[in-house]
């Protein structure tokens, strides 16, 4: 499968920190008290089943995925893409042990979902995308950095249960 | 992956034609991001006495690059040959690691989301990712 995405790819040892400048800090924390999960997760899904196909794989019982305007008006979708955001917010909230906190979800997606862990940049892709849709001109260089670096963390973390 | 349908191509001529009008500010948004964002980029620019990512010469650069994306759409029915001089050149004077082609189209998607968010939309979206990648591949024929 070749590589479709370029979120950057971390190394996160046990042993290593990851460090976060107060300005990346200030930057995550801002957006994600900006942005309405149920509008952001719902899009940013939709845009993953259309834009990587493949990635429908793993929601054969979401009922009718036939085109993209099917995936946009499809409620399963929206309340999973919610459900995601919310899981996002989880890093948020601990910046400063994301490794950790996502132990289980990285088992859980791993062990019951069997997610390719290289779909999860293709998903933090659209997230970004999204993202910088809704804020526009203050979706500056400097804040994508912070949050691509922030969503290549968590991307790191769920695969790292992975085995 | 990287053959366009014939939709693809008329989902690209439309969303270009829209676009097109601010084809520098979109390259050179493009490529101040590649700089901030993918710092690691900016060897190939050493040669820059200003290398900040609005610099003049970042600014002439995004210009640049995406006069290439506007003269590939008018080529998109055969990349390879109408590319064929842009790659000699990315292959033997530049010699820009293929890799740097995926890192810049995806900041002219988040580019394209900032300015153009209501018309961005995914089915343009999947569209114009495959046309870059199409492009990309075709910039990478000479190399080996």
């Amino acid at each position: 499968m070749p590589e479709n995405s370029v979120s950057a790819d971390l190394q996160t040892g046990s042993d290593k920190m990851v460090e976060w400048t107060d300005f990346e800090r200030d930057t995550i924390k801002d957006i994600f008290s900006r942005i309405e999960y149920d509008v952001v997760g719902p899009a940013a899904l939709a845009r993953c089943l259309v834009v990587y196909p493949w990635t429908q794989r793993y929601f054969g019982g979401f009922g009718n995925l036939y085109n993209a305007a099917a995936i946009k008006g499809n409620p399963m979708v929206s309340k999973h893409g919610t459900t995601i955001m919310h899981g996002l917010d989880r890093a948020v909230k601990n910046l400063d042990d994301i490794e950790n906190t996502y132990t289980e979800l990285s088992v859980l997606h791993s062990e019951k979902l069997h997610v390719d862990p290289d779909n999860f940049k293709l998903l933090a892709d659209c997230v970004t995308i999204v993202v910088a849709a809704q804020l526009g001109k203050e979706f500056t260089g400097e804040v994508q950095a912070a949050f691509q670096k922030f969503l290549a963390v968590v991307v790191s973390s769920l695969g790292r249960q992975y085995h | 992956m990287t053959t366009l349908t014939a939709k693809d191509k008329q989902t690209v001529k439309a969303f270009w034609a829209k676009v097109s009008g601010k084809s520098e500010d979109i390259g050179a948004d493009a490529v101040a991001r590649m700089l901030v964002v993918y710092p690691q980029t900016k060897i190939y620019f050493s040669h820059w006495p200003d290398q900040s990512p609005n610099s003049p010469a970042a600014r002439k650069h995004g210009i640049t690059v995406m006069m290439g994306v506007g003269d590939a759409v008018t080529k998109m029915d055969d990349l390879k040959e109408g590319l064929k001089e842009l790659s000699q050149l990315h292959a033997f004077t530049l010699r820009v690691d293929p890799g740097n082609f995926k890192i810049l189209s995806h900041n002219i998607l988040v580019v394209m989301a900032v300015m153009f968010p209501t018309d961005f939309t995914p089915e343009v979206h999947v569209s114009l990712d495959k046309f870059l990648a199409a492009v990309s591949l075709a910039l990478s024929e000479k190399y080996r």
